[in-house]
């Protein structure tokens, strides 16, 4: 049974490479697959994990633990979303719908504002000039690193301040800003290429080790 | 020839007698020593002997308080570590609703460890707690033996809820401000006043985007990311799937919108319906431009990839929360030809998008893109009202780099919010 899972797993993942050519059969053959089989696994796994898991055994726990009555409201607000399906009280889907992209707005805005705004200042906010404790000499390493950060993270604010025309002084500190942008995305691309290359590396090694078992 | 034998004659004497005694002292010395090891030996064990009954000295300045900033349910138990530490194996922490009597053991801190958190508590009851620094010794039957001293809280510590997280009192001040100043702008908006919004070219090139998959006769496809409404990004991209619905509409061009959270399906639905009514063309609105395809990221790109390779739209916007998925997406509708809009505040997928789209609307320029679109006063009143909380984080931070720097003052401890 594991030998016909290792080939159906080579020959979908040989089907999905197949479009590095160009579209053909084979690629829409696993691409279907790949979405029905997907689209089936996650309405199973949220059916238990939301339904059954969260609902169901939490309103009615099993292990004598107090029912959490609060789930109820969850439910209702499910149930509501269903009135989208009749053409005369559809307009009730709005109002769960309403709850959630308000809570969820309400529910964020404290963990964005903290990570993003309070945290990024204080971690900016630094002694610019590294000296050594021992030798009392400035180390220019870390000296121009910190100069780098606070800088780049003034210019890259102006860069994204929305009320004032990007000319003059502003524009020109603007455009550090998108420098400093655009280097950073660099970085990042180079790194993500890598993790993504990893991906093939793992990919090809299950096709090499474990179906055709060239490697050992 | 008799000289010299007799010469040799009084040589094996001295030969003998010094080699004799030259045994005698070497035999001694190797008794000595040997001696001298056995003793050494029996002092060491000796010494281990007593130290096996001798408990690590106690943990100082015991102390137990309730955890602060909490919904309750906590008491946080903390010390000076032992001063024989290094032979600590374990403090074990336990706990009685008694002084005198009932301690039960709740848990263990490994050695350097002077915190422990107890979870277990109901608010509202008095506890007490005793900390013991514990060793254990191997025995010669090859058992195990602990011994331990202890140091008991004297108070009684009792846990509650807090209505407010007070170390996120500079947290609440800012938000207040930059809240008044939205307030203001917005009301400044309401009563006709101009806010300017400077250029954004990646918003620029929706119209001319849309017009162009007007003019060829194909379809726009709108990717909104794939997460789920709970994403400020998503609600940013189906703000922006409203403007360009109207164009859509007003066009009367095919846009397309695949989903991979149902949520997003149903609120993109009533996004699009309600673009399409308020440009006059309800008629021209239909709910299958908004399809489910799958929730798994890459099936998703998958589907989409082949979407895009056999219908070749004319123009793709990806606005909202992507991953890994992204350049799988961009690179292909770029080998299709289309032009393409992008638009995330995830910073990984920022560079490829940036690579392979014609446009791309950087971080807040998403979140900024619903009120340059709109011109609406609300929308523009907050716009203006973030840019001076930008203000007030760019002075802060001039300021407290020059604080920091030339000063012994620690003003970063101020924006510090855990």
């Amino acid at each position: 049974m594991e030998l016909l899972g290792i080939w159906v797993a080579a020959l979908l993942t040989l089907g999905i490479f197949s479009f590095l050519y160009k579209d053909n059969p084979v690629y829409k053959i696993c691409e279907s697959i790949f979405i029905g089989v997907s689209a089936g696994y996650w309405a199973i796994a949220n059916f238990f994990d939301a339904l059954h898991k969260k609902f169901w055994i939490g309103v009615f726990p099993t292990d004598g633990s107090d029912p959490d009555y609060f789930l109820w409201f969850g439910a209702l607000l499910g149930v509501l979303m269903l009135m989208r399906l009749s053409s005369k009280i559809g307009w009730i889907a709005r109002w769960p719908l309403a709850f959630i992209v308000g809570a969820t707005a309400g529910l964020y805005m404290m963990l964005y504002f903290v990570s993003n705004a309070m945290n990024q200042v204080s971690s900016t906010m630094r002694d610019v000039i590294v000296v050594n404790s021992d030798t009392q000499l400035i180390i220019w390493g870390e000296t121009v690193g910190s100069i780098l950060i606070v800088i780049g993270v003034v210019s890259g604010l102006v860069y994204f301040f929305f009320s004032k025309e990007h000319k003059g002084i502003f524009g020109r500190t603007a455009r550090v800003g998108i420098w400093f942008l655009m280097i950073t995305f660099g970085a990042h691309f180079g790194y993500t290429v890598m993790s993504r290359m990893s991906l093939l590396i793992g990919r090809i090694d299950f096709l090499f080790r474990d179906w055709l078992h060239l490697l050992k | 020839m008799a000289q010299k034998n007799s010469k040799r004659i009084s040589i094996v004497p001295f030969v003998i007698v010094i080699s004799f005694f030259s045994l005698i002292i070497f035999s001694q010395s190797i008794q000595a020593q040997t001696e001298q090891e056995v003793f050494d030996s029996v002092q060491a064990l000796i010494r281990q002997a007593e130290a096996a009954d001798i408990p690590p000295a106690p943990v100082m300045k015991l102390q137990a308080v309730d955890n602060p900033n909490d919904k309750g349910g906590a008491i946080i138990v903390s010390w000076d570590l032992s001063v024989d530490d290094a032979e600590v194996k374990a403090y074990q922490i336990v706990r009685s609703e008694s002084k005198d009597a009932g301690f039960e053991l709740i848990g263990e801190a490994v050695r350097g460890n002077n915190t422990f958190v107890d979870n277990k508590v109901e608010d509202g009851k008095s506890y007490f707690y005793r900390v013991l620094s514990m060793k254990t010794t191997l025995e010669a039957d090859n058992t195990v033996r602990a011994v331990s001293s202890l140091q008991a809280t004297v108070e009684p510590v009792v846990s509650s809820a807090q209505w407010f997280y007070m170390t996120r009192a500079s947290c609440l001040f800012f938000v207040l401000l930059i809240s008044c100043a939205i307030i203001f702008y917005i009301n400044k908006a309401k009563s006709g006043a101009d806010i300017y919004v400077r250029k954004i070219a990646g918003i620029d090139a929706v119209d001319e985007a849309v017009g162009r998959a007007t003019e060829m006769g194909r379809k726009i496809f709108f990717i909104p990311g794939i997460q789920d409404m709970n994403d400020v990004q998503t609600i940013a991209g189906i703000a922006i799937l409203g403007r360009v619905g109207q164009l859509a509409a007003q066009y009367e061009t095919w846009l397309e919108v695949p989903v991979s959270k149902s949520l997003v399906m149903v609120t993109a639905r009533e996004t699009l319906k309600e673009a399409y009514t308020q440009v006059g063309r309800p008629d021209a609105f239909n709910q299958n431009q908004v399809h489910y395809l799958t929730d798994d990221q890459f099936g998703y790109a998958a589907a989409i990839d082949g979407m895009v390779v056999r219908e070749k739209p004319a123009t793709i916007f990806y606005m909202g929360a992507f991953f890994a998925e992204s350049l799988i997406l961009a690179e292909t509708g770029n080998a299709a030809g289309a032009i393409q809009i992008a638009g995330t505040a995830m910073p990984s997928q920022l560079p490829f998008f940036v690579a392979s789209c014609d446009y791309t609307l950087l971080g807040e320029e998403l979140f900024a893109a619903s009120a340059y679109l709109s011109k609406e006063p609300r929308q523009l009143g907050s716009l203006k009202g973030q840019d001076f909380g930008k203000i007030i984080f760019m002075a802060a931070i001039i300021i407290g780099v020059i604080i920091e720097t030339f000063t012994n003052y620690n003003v970063s401890q101020y924006f510090k919010v855990k």
